[in-house]
């Protein structure tokens, strides 16, 4: 078709013109909806676990033919005997404590306060809008750049670790607390005002409640960052935690313990995500019904 | 009527200033409503029946002109009257008793004495065996059973009915007007009711305020004088088809007039 006819033919539809139907009849394509087959769960726990093993594997035999630097890139076997050292040789237990800590007191503190600071802004809008652009520009703020600072000011205890922790979770509490607050049902402010409610009344029987499953929504986001914000505290300066430790061992070339309290470090990241996530679900049994 | 009436409304209008216009939701009504009575107001979207509300339940300032309560000046005070939209509102973390409770709990009726007082009639009036669910598990019908219970539990004389069966489907909503006329002659509350539906106004009503928009107004007030109690029956009689006939011709002399843009109630 030229761009004659092509015009012609948009012209025509555009003034409501049929367009003569194309004299060739084209065969029709029999489709039918594709059909997935699901695997037995067993088929995929298996297909991982191989992965996992073949990646094993490749890494063990490539370090061993020198296809990869092993004193930079380590090895499984050495990873193993490190581990085991760390564990019961090593201060594995002081580390690991020490990071837990840090990490949960800043999840606790941070979360908690960031909450409180978001509902109270419903109490007045006026307050409200004064403090939007502080707000915002907490937001904005890459706080881990500030985290040499706060060590120099709180010092190389777990004062630091702890305020890093909570610089990273505030804010997001903050805000989210907040938009709990402003998703608040306006008519059922009327409806408690009608009734001739308080605003202390309004606020601990309708604001707080209302608040509470976003408040549980950030819980497992904050807790990866309050992990965050701990192990960055330790690699500005520590005594202990593994983040210290993964520093450590980076700077004296011990690969093989680098890989173990990165290794550690993932296990611990995943116990406190599942305790977390087990939290959610009874606190939200309790408030989404 | 030298009787002083429960519910007064003297004169009161309201006009919104927006980008420099004026614009009336309403004009001024005066509505006079006999205690004991149920008075229902139709009318089209924005002939101001939401701010008269409003306006009652003192969540707004009239522009003029005063609500009285037993005489009281009662302009601008909450907790005079009791209030039920369309929504039915019920909070989702707490159980139907507790939602029912609110408004005693609120007003300072310990949490304890709410509950005892608010079993019973959830039993009385088919919340039997629901009482510890929570809303979640509970059909429109019921929720708005429950959000009446709770605003007739609020013990204040006048209770104010935002369309309160507006979202339900028919068979529902029979069933919910029945019971609303139950409720009333066990409870003698004045109500309020605003409605689109005709039909279920001359059914509930004592009197009807027809009212028209741009501005929001009064055009008529039709007194229904079917003998009550009333059953379903009713609708079927020459009285009943007459009034409601006169009712809509009175709806329908505004049909022709433009629909202008929702006034922004609040």
């Amino acid at each position: 078709m030229n761009t004659k006819a092509l015009t012609d033919t948009v012209m025509n539809a555009a003034r409501g013109r049929a367009i003569p139907a194309t004299p060739t009849r084209q065969r029709r394509v029999v489709r039918r909806l594709p059909v997935q087959k699901n695997w037995p769960p067993a088929v995929i726990a298996a297909a991982q676990f191989g992965i996992f093993v073949a990646l094993l594997a490749l890494w063990e035999v490539a370090a061993d033919l020198k296809v990869i630097d092993p004193f930079f890139w380590s090895q499984p076997s050495t990873i193993w005997s490190t581990l085991v050292v760390f564990f019961t040789e090593g201060n594995a237990f002081t580390d690991i404590v020490y990071t837990f800590e840090s990490t949960l007191i800043g999840f606790v503190l941070g979360t908690v306060a960031g909450a409180l600071l978001g509902m109270s802004f419903w109490w007045s809008p006026n307050y409200a809008r004064v403090m939007q652009p502080y707000v915002v520009c907490l937001e904005s703020i890459p706080k881990l750049a500030l985290a040499p600072l706060i060590v120099l000011v709180f010092g190389m205890g777990i004062g630091s670790k702890v305020a890093i922790a909570i610089a990273l979770t505030i804010v997001v509490s903050t805000l989210t607390a907040y938009a709990g607050v402003r998703a608040v049902d306006k008519d059922q402010e009327r409806l408690f005002y009608s009734i001739g409610a308080s605003r202390w009344q309004v606020f601990s029987k309708l604001v707080v409640p209302s608040c509470v499953p976003w408040i549980i929504s950030i819980l497992r986001v904050n807790i990866g960052l309050a992990l965050t914000g701990s192990i960055v505290g330790e690699f500005v300066a520590s005594e202990h935690g593994l983040g210290r430790t993964i520093l450590y061992a980076g700077s004296t070339y011990e690969i093989s313990l680098v890989w173990v309290a990165v290794l550690v470090l993932a296990t611990l990241s995943m116990v406190m995500y599942v305790i977390v996530g087990w939290i959610e679900k009874v606190l939200r049994k309790g408030v989404d019904r | 009527m030298d009787k002083q009436p429960r519910l007064l409304l003297d004169n009161v209008s309201m006009v919104f200033e927006r980008a420099g216009q004026s614009f009336t939701a309403l004009a001024p009504v005066d509505i006079k409503v006999p205690a004991g009575r149920f008075v229902s107001l139709i009318g089209p979207s924005g002939c101001g029946k939401s701010t008269i509300f409003n306006i009652v339940a003192g969540l707004q300032l009239p522009t003029t002109g005063n609500v009285l309560i037993d005489g009281d000046n009662a302009t601008g005070t909450i907790g005079r009257v009791a209030y039920m939209l369309q929504k039915d509102l019920l909070l989702p973390w707490r159980t139907v008793v507790d939602n029912v409770a609110l408004g005693m709990e609120i007003r300072g009726v310990p949490m304890k004495e709410a509950r005892e007082r608010a079993l019973p009639l959830l039993q009385r009036y088919g919340l039997g065996g629901f009482e510890h669910s929570h809303p979640s598990a509970l059909s429109g019908g019921m929720r708005q059973r429950a959000a009446l219970l709770r605003t007739l539990l609020i013990d204040t004389d006048v209770v104010l009915l935002d369309e309160p069966f507006g979202a339900l489907d028919a068979q529902t909503k029979a069933q919910m007007q029945e019971w609303l006329l139950q409720l009333f002659e066990d409870f003698g509350r004045t109500v309020i009711f605003v409605t689109h539906d005709v039909e279920e106004a001359v059914f509930l009503s004592d009197d009807i305020y027809v009212m028209a928009s741009r501005p929001g107004r009064v055009v008529d007030i039709m007194p229904v004088d079917l003998p009550r109690p009333r059953d379903r029956s009713v609708v079927s009689t020459p009285r009943f088809v007459a009034m409601k006939k006169y009712c809509l011709d009175l709806l329908h002399g505004e049909a022709d007039a433009p629909l202008g843009p929702e006034p922004v109630a609040a």
